[in-house]
C-alpha cells in the first residue's frame, strides 16, 4: 500500500511523516498545487503551519489544489489521516466536525503525552486495544477542540471520539478532553499529538507506529476483500 | 466599496483573550471593565458587496466558532 503525505507551504512535519509512513507501506509526498493524487491509497495531511495559519489554522490550506481533490478522495471513502495543522485543514475543510481554538493557557505546549484510544473499532486504531494509553508527543498552540454540545454528543454516541488525553497532562482545553475525532462515516481521522514523532523506541515511544500500522492493514485488507 | 467586517468568538465559548484583557486591565487602575471580548476586523474594497456574505461564511470567519458583522466603512 502507498500512503501520500501532502506538503504545503509552512509544513513542517512532512518528512517525518513520510519516514514514519515508510515504516508501514511505501510513501511519497504530494505537492499542495498538485490535484494528482498519484494512486495513493491512503493521505496523511501533515503537522506545521500551512500557509503561515494565517486568519486561522488551517483556513487557507483548505483551498489548496490538492485539497480539493482530498475531498473528493475522501467522499469515496478514501482514508484521511490529519495530524496536528493537518487535524486543524480538516477541520476548517469540513471533512471533520468541530474546530481547533487557540489553547486555553494562550500558551505553545510541548511535551510528550497520555493519550487514551477510545474507540479501536477504527481503520486508525485497529492495531490498539480499547482503553490503550497511548505515550505521543503533542506540540501545538491551538489544539483545543471545540464543537456545540449537541455535536459532541451525537460524536460521543457514534464512537466519533477516537482519541482522548489521559487525566494529568497540561491542559489546552478541549472539550471532554477530545484528542482525536472521526468523521460519521469513520474514514477520516484528525489528531493533535503527534503519532510521526513516536514510532522509534531510540526517541521515547514507539506507539505512534499503531495509528499508521492500523491505516496500512486496513487498506491490505480492503484490496485482499 | 469599502467595508469592514468585524469578526468575535460566539457567545458561550470560552475566550482566554478576552479573560487576559479583563484581568489586565485593572492591574493598570481601571476598574469596573468586564465582559471582555477580542475579535479581529478585517477591511476590504469590494465591487459586489452582495457577495460578503459568502466571504465571510466560507473563508473570513468559522461560523462555527465565530459570529460577524458586515459593516458599511
Amino acid at each position: 500500500m502507498k500512503f501520500g503525505v501532502l506538503r504545503f507551504p509552512g509544513s513542517c512535519d512532512e518528512v517525518d511523516a513520510l519516514l514514519a509512513c515508510r515504516r508501514y507501506g511505501d510513501a511519497e509526498l504530494l505537492w499542495h498545487h498538485d490535484r494528482d493524487l498519484h494512486g495513493v491509497d491512503a493521505v496523511v495531511v501533515p503537522g506545521g503551519f500551512s500557509y503561515g495559519d494565517y486568519l486561522r489554522a488551517g483556513a487557507i490550506a483548505r483551498f489548496s489544489p490538492v485539497m480539493e481533490s482530498v475531498a473528493e478522495f475522501a467522499a469515496d471513502g478514501g482514508l484521511v489521516f490529519g495530524i496536528c495543522n493537518g487535524f486543524q485543514v480538516l477541520c476548517e475543510a469540513r471533512l471533520l466536525p468541530g474546530a481547533l481554538l487557540p489553547n486555553e493557557e494562550l500558551r505553545f505546549i510541548c511535551r510528550q503525552m497520555g493519550v487514551m484510544v477510545e474507540n479501536p473499532d477504527t481503520p486508525f486504531t485497529s492495531t490498539c486495544a480499547a482503553g490503550e494509553r497511548l505515550s505521543i508527543p503533542m506540540k501545538h498552540m491551538s489544539g483545543r477542540y471545540y464543537a456545540p454540545p449537541e455535536m459532541i454528543d451525537a460524536m460521543e454516541a457514534n464512537g466519533q471520539v477516537v482519541l482522548r488525553y489521559a487525566p494529568g497532562g497540561p491542559h489546552n482545553g478541549s472539550l471532554h478532553d477530545i484528542a482525536g475525532v472521526a468523521n460519521a462515516t469513520g474514514n477520516v481521522m484528525g489528531l493533535m499529538p503527534h503519532p510521526e514523532h513516536a514510532v522509534d523506541p531510540l526517541t521515547g515511544s514507539a506507539d505512534g507506529g499503531k495509528l499508521l500500522e492500523s491505516i496500512a492493514r486496513a487498506v491490505e485488507s480492503r484490496v485482499a476483500a | 466599496m469599502r467595508a469592514r467586517v468585524l469578526i468575535r468568538p460566539k457567545e458561550g465559548i470560552l475566550d482566554p483573550q478576552g479573560q487576559t484583557v479583563e484581568r489586565a486591565l485593572p492591574a493598570l487602575g481601571f476598574t469596573g471593565v468586564s465582559h471582555v471580548h477580542v475579535g479581529r476586523m478585517v477591511e476590504l474594497d469590494v465591487d459586489d458587496p452582495s457577495q460578503l456574505d459568502r466571504m465571510c461564511s466560507e473563508l473570513l470567519a468559522n461560523p462555527l466558532i465565530e459570529d460577524y458583522e458586515i459593516l458599511d466603512a
